[in-house]
């Protein structure tokens, strides 16, 4: 592609009119607008969320808004502390349960399925990341709450629900991600493996898996970041209370959730304190970005 | 006995990820079962065309079916043009180097932005700064900025899959750069940029955090741009979270999954017949 492009305006220049060669130019610039457009948007979340979230940091303080144990904003306690602990339970419950699901689900689809079978699993994967996230959070209200709730006493508002819910919201991220980096695994070694004897399973588990791990890798983290950023499925079946994990089935709160909840009423510093949580949400999502993009260049590099 | 060791254990691997494909399956099939089973009663004529009225929204849900299609209508017509061409710009043009690093690194970000996120940037600067209100251009514009990085990849690689000698032929005909994108490149990718769209389109119907900050949540049959509505999915959201008609929540919840369905396999159909058409 690059080719194309840098070899197209020198040979042209001398065969086309002034005019021509202007308002190919003239586009050229106008994409390049265009394209800008999403360094743009990144730039205005930044600048708009921050602009309203950043007199938090004055208003609250820096020590005592990251550092802060409780969220009170009737008192002026705006501690993000258990709301980040909320938000990192319910991710790394889900990831625990839905990243193994997901990968097997991609070997699956690799691997061993039949051409029938895959053609029956591969739309119901990706069906699976259109289900708006608010039906995934009706259905978890109504079936797997009961559910969790004869398990863990309550009313099953807590972690565990959250997490059965994320985990199957994360599939489709990761195994797609991670069906793309076993399918760029050469056949070769595929058939380097069964050559020698190895069963299925130890080509998978010996081979391909390692193989892809550094695809796999990034297939979880971006997993991770869906389920951090997950808002609507999280908020309905988490029980908003913004307090410390005490148990599977007692409600918490996580970042994403308290700011809808208390966003409909909230005012002066408390409201502050909601941009305030965006921009932390901002950056954790970028950070995880800039994560996977930074291994995929050491990847490249160590070849 | 060795190797009865190895095909046991094979064996039963071999069943977990049967498991683990399957489950997939499983789940998909239990969320629009149990959401067909419970809404396919409530859904009528009645139901789809008519106002809700009283306390408990009984009646019909056709403002929230208006607005949604008119957010994401407007959404789309937003959207489109500036990521077809920034597209064109990253597949046609453009020479690697930071610029376009710089754009990939910002649309990845963008496309891994939380919802929440969008829907307070949006708040702050098309609600309040720009000031449009709780309006159907205010969620347009905040839902294009979600819908951007998808179309925008899309785009880029159905442009990638146009093969490059029908390119020299355009040239060799003595077309410029730009006739050529336009009247070759760009019809030869057509149905797999539309794809991408239609995709787009469905995360956007699918859309809670976004709209409920930038559209609102009053109920309204929008006209104008500027005036405000509430989506499908707010409409569940709240009906769901109060608890207070859930007959009219399932029937909203199968129709918005309905709608999304649609949007999803219509994209996968376009994408398959246009394959079988290539050969």
């Amino acid at each position: 592609m690059s080719e194309t492009a840098s070899e197209q305006p020198r040979q042209q220049l001398k065969l086309m009119s002034r005019s021509t060669y202007l308002k190919e130019a003239a586009l050229k610039n106008l994409f390049l607008l265009c394209a800008t457009m999403a360094v743009a948007g990144v730039v205005l979340i930044f600048l708009f969320v921050g602009w309203r979230g950043w007199p938090v940091f004055a208003e609250v303080g820096l020590g005592r808004f990251l550092g802060g144990r409780e969220w009170l904003p009737t008192e002026g306690l705006f501690g993000i502390l258990p709301l980040l602990v909320g938000s990192l339970v319910v991710t790394l419950g889900a990831l625990a349960l839905g990243a193994p699901l997901a990968i097997g689900a991609a070997v699956f689809l690799s691997e061993i399925a039949p051409p029938r079978v895959r053609a029956v699993v591969r739309p119901a994967v990706e069906l699976l990341a259109g289900v708006p996230s608010v039906v995934y959070g009706f259905f978890g209200l109504l079936v797997i709450r009961p559910v969790v709730a004869d398990l863990t006493g309550g009313l099953g508002f807590g972690p565990l629900t959250a997490w059965l819910i994320l985990a199957i919201m994360i599939v489709p991220t990761i195994a797609t991600l991670t069906e793309d980096a076993l399918g760029s695994v050469p056949d070769g070694i595929r058939e380097a493996s069964y050559a020698m004897g190895a069963t299925t399973w130890q080509t998978i588990w010996r081979v391909l898996l390692p193989a892809a791990k550094i695809g796999i890798i990034d297939a979880v983290i971006l997993g991770m970041g869906r389920a951090i950023g997950e808002t609507m499925a999280v908020l309905m079946v988490v029980g908003n209370a913004p307090v410390f994990f005490r148990g599977l089935g007692k409600p918490i709160s996580t970042l994403t959730s308290q700011i809808v909840m208390d966003m409909p009423y909230a005012s002066g510093t408390h409201r502050t304190a909601l941009f305030g949580l965006a921009i932390i949400l901002f950056l954790i999502s970028m950070g995880l970005v800039a994560l996977v993009r930074g291994l995929s260049r050491l990847r490249e590099e160590s070849r | 006995m060795k190797r009865d060791a190895k095909n046991v254990t094979n064996a039963v691997a071999l069943t977990v990820f049967w498991i683990a494909g399957l489950t997939t399956v499983v789940v998909l099939g239990a969320v629009i079962g149990y959401v067909f089973v419970n809404g396919i009663g409530r859904i009528s004529l009645e139901f789809i065309f008519t106002n809700p009225h009283g306390v408990n929204a009984e009646g019909g849900i056709w403002p929230t079916i208006v607005a949604t299609l008119y957010v994401t209508g407007l959404a789309m017509l937003i959207v489109t043009p500036v990521a077809v061409l920034a597209a064109v710009y990253l597949a046609e043009y453009a020479v690697q180097g930071r610029l376009v690093r710089t754009i990939r690194f910002a649309a990845d970000t963008l496309a891994s932005v939380p919802s929440i996120v969008m829907g307070l940037f949006g708040l702050a600067l098309f609600v309040e700064s720009m000031g449009f209100g709780f309006s159907v251009i205010s969620g347009a514009l905040a839902l294009s900025f979600l819908m951007l990085p998808i179309v925008m990849r899309t785009t880029e690689e159905a442009i990638r899959a146009v093969p490059k000698y029908i390119r020299w032929g355009s040239y060799g005909l003595g077309a410029s750069k730009w006739q050529t994108v336009s009247r070759v490149v760009l019809p030869a990718a057509a149905p797999r940029i539309i794809t991408g769209i239609i995709l787009a389109a469905g995360r956007a119907v699918g859309e809670t955090a976004v709209v409920i900050f930038t559209m609102g949540t009053m109920i309204n049959l929008p006209v104008l741009p500027t005036d405000p509505g509430r989506s499908m999915t707010v409409h569940l959201y709240q009906l769901a979270m109060e608890g207070i008609n859930m007959p009219a929540a399932f029937g909203t919840a199968l129709l918005l999954m309905a709608m999304v369905l649609a949007f999803n396999l219509s994209a996968r159909w376009l994408l398959r017949r246009n394959r079988r058409m290539q050969g």
